[in-house]
């Protein structure tokens, strides 16, 4: 897709966010927590190119989270809260990428997903710390030294999820377009190539996984910010494994997948726990398989199919997995 | 005229196998030197090794006077040491423009900038580049779509793309139709000289050595078993014999 297509596209479901949001103040909440699940989604997509899939990146999202809980009280200002919680989490991307990196494939995997359940397990357990599975509550901080209550508190937040959304899936455009995201992609085809010409392949993908880390932290950030608490649940697998399952079913092939498919994961999860409860996790099974089956490129895939009104076949590069 | 690169006493066994049974060899600058010998008789260990790829147990390789054994591949690199492979080692997502590409953004040290990896003048350099080789017409066509012989080119021209001072080539024509061999070669050859590249190509095609050698090493079981211009080795019975397979008698014959 074009930069120019993409961008107006973006503009588009923005727009409806916007609209949606102004229909029903609780989806004000929904939509936010799903801008903020894309962002970690969208790191995902970015390791997804080097072949890598993280099955612990609920790890970033959960320690910006009590990042957040942790300096709320020292610090209770959003403009100062967000920005240090996320830094905390791509310093979390450093040390676990340094250690990480080493390893590809499954062991990549299986190694994230390590990590997330150290991290989950130590949530759980230091409850003098972090009061265990009943999580922190944040107090209400404050937005450029202003006391918001309410819907504009909410608003404030949901703005500030829509600006990340723009702003990073502009920074991931930018890094895929340039050497270092293509080489992401060599890391995945020919990485020995890549030493052969004097590139570093696990710098390269470090410096995607630090990428991702700061992602999801942001994400992570908001979550705590407008759920104002925290529990160990962030960090369960579960979670990890969402925003694997939201990456595939948004599509690989377009910084908008990952924001499609949370917008539309979220809001069929809150409509399907309301109305047929018992019957998630067999609608999320079916789903992902039909998306697997049938429409490789996702979301994305789907929307781009439309409007080229003809049925696009996925290219290879494009597919999620 | 002095040497480029210096190998002495390199060993290296696999289990019983002696890839390398005590090489040694220097190479002048600016030269083009072929290497012949038949399977397995390790002249792709002799690359492997001064690569970085595989550290050999004993000896030492120097360039320009530098030590290389214990460096790792990208350093050794930078250092204006490439390399091609006797598989074309090709980012296959990535169409034949882009890998040139992305060879001279690492070239550049352009590979850590979130600059457009297309950006005209790198594009242009590679689609030249490209065109030399006789690639125009497959610029932008996806790596893993290509016949072997176009691979085995744009493999070499991405090597090339890096600018060394020395490259090493792993049987650089295997692959490339009979027919177009000789007028690449030549196009090879040329574009090496222009850019003054010290050149070490292993070779089966005994037409382009005598066409481009100044010299062959011959390789048998881990040693160089000779050494000199192409006349003397290319009309050297045991060398016909051992590396070509034709019977001394017939060899004798047929070399005047
Ligand atoms: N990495 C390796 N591991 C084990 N054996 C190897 C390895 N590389 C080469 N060999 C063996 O060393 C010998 C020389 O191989 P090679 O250098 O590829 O020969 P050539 O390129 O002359 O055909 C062969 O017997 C090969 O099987
Ligand atoms: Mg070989």
């Amino acid at each position: 897709m074009s930069a120019r297509n993409e961008f107006l596209l973006g503009l588009l479901g923005a727009a409806l966010l916007v609209l949606l949001a102004l229909s029903a103040p609780w989806l004000r909440f929904v939509l936010t927590v799903a801008l903020a699940k894309g962002l970690a989604v969208l790191g995902i997509l970015l390791l997804l190119r080097a072949g890598q899939v993280s099955f612990g990146h609920a790890l970033f999202v959960a320690l910006a989270a009590y990042a957040a809980a942790f300096l709320a009280p020292l610090l209770p200002e959003v403009a100062l809260l967000l920005p240090a919680a996320a830094l905390v989490a791509a310093l979390g991307g450093l040390v676990a990428g340094l250690f990480v990196m080493r390893y590809r494939d499954i062991f990549f995997g299986m190694l994230n997903l390590a990590l997330s359940m150290v991290f989950y397990s130590l949530l759980e357990k230091l409850y003098g710390l972090t009061h265990g599975t009943d999580g922190i509550r944040l107090p209400l901080p404050r937005v450029l030294g202003l006391t918001l209550e309410g819907a504009a508190y909410e608003w404030v937040l949901f703005a500030l999820a829509l600006s990340f959304a723009f702003g990073f899936a502009a920074l991931v455009r930018l890094w895929l377009a340039a050497p270092l995201g293509q080489a992401l992609s060599g890391i995945k085809t020919r990485e020995a190539r890549l030493e052969f010409m004097g590139v570093p392949a696990r710098r390269v993908l470090l410096a995607a996984y630090i990428l991702s880390a700061l992602m999801a932290g942001c994400g992570g950030a908001l979550v705590a910010l407008t759920s104002r608490h925290v529990t160990p649940a962030l960090a369960y697998w579960t979670a990890s494994g969402e925003l694997v399952f939201i990456a595939i079913l948004g599509g690989a092939g377009s910084v908008l997948g990952a924001f499609l498919g949370a917008v539309v994961y979220e809001l069929t999860r809150v409509y399907a726990a309301a109305t047929i409860a018992d019957a998630w996790q067999l609608i999320l099974g079916t789903v992902l398989l039909l998306v697997i089956l049938f429409a490789p490129g996702g979301l994305v895939g789907m929307l781009r199919g439309l409007l080229h009104r003809r049925p696009t076949p996925a290219k290879a590069g494009e597919r999620p997995a | 005229m002095s040497a480029l690169l210096s190998a002495r006493g390199l060993r290296l066994a696999f289990g019983g196998v002696r890839a390398a049974d005590g090489i040694d060899l220097d190479v002048m600058e600016r030269e083009f030197l072929a290497i012949i010998g038949p399977n397995g008789a390790g002249k792709t260990t002799f690359i492997n090794m001064t690569t970085g790829h595989l550290r050999p147990q004993a000896g030492s390789i120097t360039y320009r006077g530098v030590e290389l054994l214990g460096r790792k591949p990208r350093d050794i690199v930078r250092m204006g040491v490439a390399r091609s492979f006797q598989l074309p080692q090709l980012f296959t997502e990535h169409t034949v423009l882009e890998n040139a590409t992305l060879a001279i953004a690492a070239r550049e040290g352009g590979w850590a900038s979130l600059r457009p990896l297309l950006r005209p003048a790198w594009r242009e350099e590679a689609a030249e580049l490209l065109g030399r080789f006789g690639l125009a017409s497959a610029l932008h066509r996806r790596a893993d779509a290509l016949n072997e012989g176009t691979r085995k080119l744009a493999d070499i021209a991405m090597a090339v793309a890096l600018r060394p001072r020395l490259l090493l080539m792993d049987e650089p024509t295997s692959g490339v139709a009979a027919a177009d061999k000789m007028a690449v070669v030549e196009t090879l050859a040329r574009v090496l000289r222009d850019e003054g590249v010290t050149a070490v190509f292993v070779e089966h095609d005994m037409d382009v050595v005598a066409r481009i050698a100044d010299r062959v090493a011959v390789w048998g079981q881990g040693k160089i078993a000779a050494l000199g211009p192409p006349r003397q080795i290319l009309s050297d019975p045991i060398v016909l014999r051992d590396v070509i397979g034709i019977p001394v008698g017939e060899a004798a014959d047929a070399v005047p």
